[in-house]
């Protein structure tokens, strides 16, 4: 397999999902076919070919700098899953 | 008027103007399609029928007081993966079921701008990861063509509405294929525009510089006229294009003679369906006589374009995603007990496996030390299949092959294997990797299921591609064919 | 064993632009939670960037003004991490081509001496928002209103080699984003944040010893603190035979110490790749020369004219151009007074410098303005005030008492000048000490001293003293 279950973990982990013991196996088995099939891409020489991130060939665009935004506080707070006196609440952070 | 449902929009247009029925009515009788149909085919996640019926009278406003467009008082569906503000948006997630936008995508603004009326928002795999609309979190749309098959996807739910006549129209994404695959699949039109042809502001993203927005209708001029609404310049989105947008539908009517078609062999070789295969040649011979000239061409890197979209994509993905995280809005766990608990399980609780698989795939693709042999690489492989792309299109108009390799397959088929699932976007991704037009459109049937061409052209060619579409669509009439249970 | 320090700073300045580097919400300090915090700075599902021009400019003005590599096309990246003050998961940022590249920072020391720092690089970057973890019974508050805040982030060599070393460097970085006047500086606020990489080694070794990045130092100060203190702590560890850890460390200004960020200790992955959001930045000349034609005049060169046109030491020069508003008081001051710059500069440096501070006031607020200083200025330079006086002149001014003009005539203290009224004050005085007088006349040089003090006495320090030592020169030598 190219994929472990042991990388499954940390794979999980660096993308914060949590994965059932049962699960892990399964995963294992199905990203290490999803690779399989990525490194068929192994089958053709690219060196020196210029990576292409994006479909057109553009520049970015540079928007002026002017306030066009109020405050929309209680609307797109109105479906957070907790908030406080404005503040989004999480878990205690430990710094 | 009972076959309401089989009109054109030119044909709408004329009986709403001509106050034949009010854009009330025309609602109602969309809406009244959806309440008696989709319990069979689940393709809307929410029917807005409150605010489409206030859209609708004011549409009749603007008809009566003579001020009526292209698109006064039409229903339209919008895929949900579009933001639509005060309206549930769960991009076909558990992670947004209770997610109501608090602003419209561009394309949305767009067409409430043209006094559109919206029945709903139309059901999709999950994040848009999939090509079978079983992913989604409520539950699987179903074919109206055969009720065992599968609409494709990931903008299963709008192919669906459409070919059943619960919808004229409706907006679509596609990312590798979503909606060029399903309406193959359900026998209707689709356009998937060049990149940066229609706004991405406000359309959930899966893979950003795949993404694009498009029209979805049961034909090309259909399809020509959402366009005109959808696309244009949006100061919102940075890979917008700047270039001005057009009339779609002013070179609708074009003659085809000495058009140049190609077909790539890499495109009808082993793995193609014979009974697709045979209805793409009897497409392309209505061409030839329609006075197309067609040639054999290469794309022969077209092979690896799965390899590297299943780089590209999921990695784009995973950093897409990462903003699901339960502290704003979406899904949370409940009661988590630290920070990392609160991350780990709603994302976990909010995702299905096949969104799960992706994010994963794409946080190892670009994780330390893999990044270069996974992610660069692919890059570098996309540039090649771009090449090949520029260069076989700057020796013919167009390039043609099947959608698909085969037709929609049976429910529960796909999710044995992911592998086999994403092999069968074959000859839709590598035009999303160079980020080219393309349309799809109804050719026949193989094994009693739709059968879609594929015609694919040069960047910002979107006119030319709805030409030839509608004029091929002018000579035959599989587009105006209708599922029997849904006639 | 002797043992060398190696310092680097990663600096980051918030630059002063009105709306966000990729949205249009407000960067105003100081507003109430998220009421600054849209649909982009949110991360809401569907939201897009698009690029502030403004803060490009101020990029490319800070990379002019050092004379550094600008680079013509340059990407922005995601840097990949969750943290609930990171709204999407990502911080967009720049990596492979930032868009100042290489360059030197030339730093002046208090003693005068010159360091050449090696500018790494300088990048465009958004700022997270804010974590507070006061009153929400256990739970942490989260605010976004500084989310989305245009950072620059300028990055040395690790060519430092003292915590002065370093201090001198960020303040020459401090001083110049204020010239420029691209960053507030406020370091208090967190406008300008300064996080060091601190390492030692064996002296002569040449590979670097492992580095901890000291953060959470809001002044120049505590900087120089905490530096001190982790070189010290990394060399008792290295002399008690452990191995120093690669690590982020806090410093707390109360206990003057630094500390282990544990939940920052897990180790990081970013997965850092071009945000398919934004396209590449190019920059072509005409835009870079644009800001080049608006680049002030930067301290080095102020420094350099200070010296040249007006003779200042290279001591008076440095400091009257530390900071752009200081240099321009001073010459608002030296062209209202029209007198020598060396007066100007002794006062701006001295008396009005030290009441500054006094009054723990900045030049904005300063009870005395330029064009105050340089009336009084004029009164000394045109002998009306003795030095003395002008003291007192000064003093009145600061209490609010008028221009010294006004001040001289309320209280009488125009010095005396007339040839005449000075000698019939010498005369007078002379008059009451002929003893002295005929001592000094029979040649004792000594009791001089005591005839000008005894005059001076007789003048209350109003006459002008070149004056009154001529007459009484010319008095008891006749």
């Amino acid at each position: 397999m190219l994929i472990t279950p042991n990388e499954v973990m940390k794979i999980a982990h660096l993308a914060r999902m949590s994965v059932d013991h049962d699960d892990v196996e399964r995963y294992a088995k199905d990203l290490s076919g999803i690779l399989g099939l990525v490194e068929q891409m192994n089958q053709v020489d690219v060196r020196g070919i210029e990576p292409m991130a994006h479909p057109l060939d553009m520049c970015q665009r540079l928007r002026a700098d002017v306030v066009t935004e109020v405050n929309q506080r209680d609307t797109l707070q109105a479906h957070a899953p907790a908030v406080e006196r404005g503040l989004f609440l999480v878990p205690k952070v430990i710094e | 008027m009972s076959d309401l449902h089989c009109k054109t929009l030119t044909e709408l247009r004329g009986i709403l103007d001509s106050k034949q029925i009010s854009a009330q009515e025309l609602a109602q009788h969309f809406i009244r399609r959806i309440q008696a149909h989709d319990s069979t085919l689940n393709s809307f996640i929410s029917v807005t029928e409150d605010a489409g019926l206030l859209a609708a009278q004011r549409a009749d406003e603007k008809i009566a007081a003579g001020q009526a467009g292209a698109l006064t008082g039409i229903p339209v569906a919008h895929k949900d993966i579009f933001c639509t503000m005060g309206v549930k948006t769960s991009c076909g997630s558990r992670m947004l079921d209770n997610f109501i936008a608090p602003y419209n995508a561009s394309v949305v603004e767009r067409l409430n701008q043209a006094d559109t009326v919206m029945l709903g928002k139309t059901n999709m795999d999950e994040f848009a990861m999939g090509s079978t609309s079983e992913s989604s979190y409520y539950g699987a749309t179903k074919n109206p063509w055969d009720t065992q098959a599968v609409p494709g996807g990931s903008s299963g739910g709008s192919a669906a509405a459409i070919a059943a006549g619960l919808t004229p129209i409706a907006t679509g994404t596609d990312t590798g294929g979503s909606i060029r695959q399903p309406a193959a699949y359900c026998g209707i039109t689709g356009l998937k525009p060049t990149y940066g042809r229609v706004s991405r502001f406000g359309m959930i993203a899966y893979a950003s510089s795949l993404d694009q927005g498009g029209p979805m209708a049961r034909s090309a001029e259909d399809c020509a006229l959402l366009l005109n609404v959808m696309a244009g310049f949006d100061a919102r989105d940075s890979t917008s294009s700047e270039q001005a947008s057009e009339d779609y539908t002013a070179q609708l009517n074009l003659d085809l003679t000495g058009l140049k078609i190609g077909l790539p062999r890499e495109y009808f070789g082993a793995g193609l369906d014979v009974g697709v295969a045979q209805a793409i040649d009897a497409a392309i011979s209505e061409l030839r006589k329609l006075g197309a000239e067609v040639r054999e061409v290469s794309l022969p890197n077209s092979e690896l374009a799965i390899p590297a979209y299943y780089v590209i994509a999921p990695a784009e993905a995973s950093s897409n995603l990462s903003r699901f995280d339960g502290v704003r809005f979406g899904h949370r766990c409940d009661a988590p007990k630290d920070l990392t608990d609160l991350y780990e399980r709603s994302r976990a609780e909010g995702f299905g496996d096949e969104v799960k698989r992706r994010i994963m795939i794409g946080t190892y693709a670009l994780s330390s030390g893999y990044y270069d042999a996974y992610y660069l690489k692919a890059q570098r492989v996309r540039r090649l299949i771009a090449d090949d792309f520029q260069r076989v299109l700057s020796e013919v108009d167009v390039i043609m092959g099947p959608v698909t390799p085969s037709v929609a397959p049976n429910l529960g088929e796909s999710l044995k294997d992911p592998v086999a699932m994403y092999l069968s976007d074959i000859y839709t991704v590598p035009v999303n990797l160079a980020g080219l037009p393309a349309i799809s459109i109804p050719v026949g049937f193989a094994h009693n299921r739709p059968v879609g061409l594929q015609v694919i052209g040069k960047a910002f060619a979107e006119s030319r591609l709805l030409n030839i579409a509608h004029r091929f669509q002018q000579a035959t009439d599989w587009h105006r064919q209708t599922p029997p249970a849904f006639k | 064993m002797q043992w060398e320090t190696v310092i680097g700073l990663e600096i980051h300045a918030q630059l002063a632009t009105k709306s966000k580097i990729f949205s249009g919400t407000s960067t105003a300090f100081g507003a109430e939670p998220n009421t600054q915090a849209n649909v982009v700075d949110l991360g809401l599902p569907g939201a897009l960037p698009v690029l502030n021009a403004e803060a490009v400019r101020l990029a490319v003005k800070f990379g002019l003004a050092l004379d550094a590599k600008i680079n013509r096309r340059s990407i922005f990246a995601r840097k990949n991490y969750f943290y609930p003050d990171l709204p999407k998961g990502y911080q967009i940022s720049q990596m492979d081509l930032p868009i100042v590249a290489q360059g030197e920072v030339h730093v002046v020391m208090d003693d005068g001496t010159q360091k050449t720092v090696g500018l790494t690089r300088a990048h465009l970057e958004e700022d997270a928002g804010k974590s507070l973890h006061e009153d929400f019974h256990g739970l942490t508050g989260i605010d976004l209103n500084r989310a989305g805040t245009p950072l620059l982030e300028i990055v040395s060599e690790p060519d430092m080699r003292s915590a002065k070393e370093a201090v001198a460097y960020a303040k020459t970085i401090h001083s110049l984003v204020r010239y420029l006047g691209m960053c507030d500086g406020n370091m208090q606020e967190g406008s300008f944040r300064v996080d060091a990489n601190v390492s030692v080694r064996p002296k002569g070794q040449v590979e670097f010893g492992t580095r901890a990045e000291v953060k959470n130092v809001n002044s120049f100060r505590f900087l120089e603190r905490a530096i001190n203190f982790e070189v010290e702590r990394q060399i008792d560890v290295l002399e008690s035979g452990r191995k120093v850890v690669q690590e982020t460390r806090l410093y707390d200004p109360d206990r003057d110490e630094t500390r282990s960020m544990r939940s920052k200790e897990e180790a990081h992955d970013y997965r850092y790749f071009p945000d398919p959001d934004l396209l590449p930045v190019v920059l072509d000349e005409a835009f870079i020369e644009s800001v080049r034609m608006g680049l002030p005049e930067l301290p080095q060169a102020k420094k350099q004219r200070f010296i040249e046109q007006f003779g200042l030491s290279a001591y008076d020069a440095n400091f009257l151009t530390s900071e752009r508003e200081l240099a321009d008081f001073f010459e608002s001051t030296l062209k209202a007074g029209g007198c020598e710059a060396k007066l100007c500069a002794n006062w701006v440096m001295g008396d009005f410098s030290a009441a500054l501070n006094k009054a723990g006031l900045d030049l904005a607020h300063s009870p005395v303005n330029a064009e105050m200083l340089g009336g009084l200025m004029k009164r000394i330079a045109d002998n009306t005030l003795s030095g003395k006086l002008a003291k007192d002149v000064f003093e009145a001014m600061w209490a609010g008492e008028g221009d010294a003009d006004a001040i001289i005539e309320k209280k009488g203290l125009k010095q005396i000048t007339d040839e005449g009224a000075i000698a019939a004050i010498v005369d007078e005085a002379l008059a009451q000490f002929p003893e002295q007088v005929a001592e000094f006349r029979s040649g004792k040089d000594k009791v001089f001293g005591f005839l000008v003090g005894q005059v001076m006495k007789a003048a209350k320090g109003k006459a002008n003293p070149a004056q009154l030592n001529a007459v009484l020169k010319q008095r008891l030598e006749s």
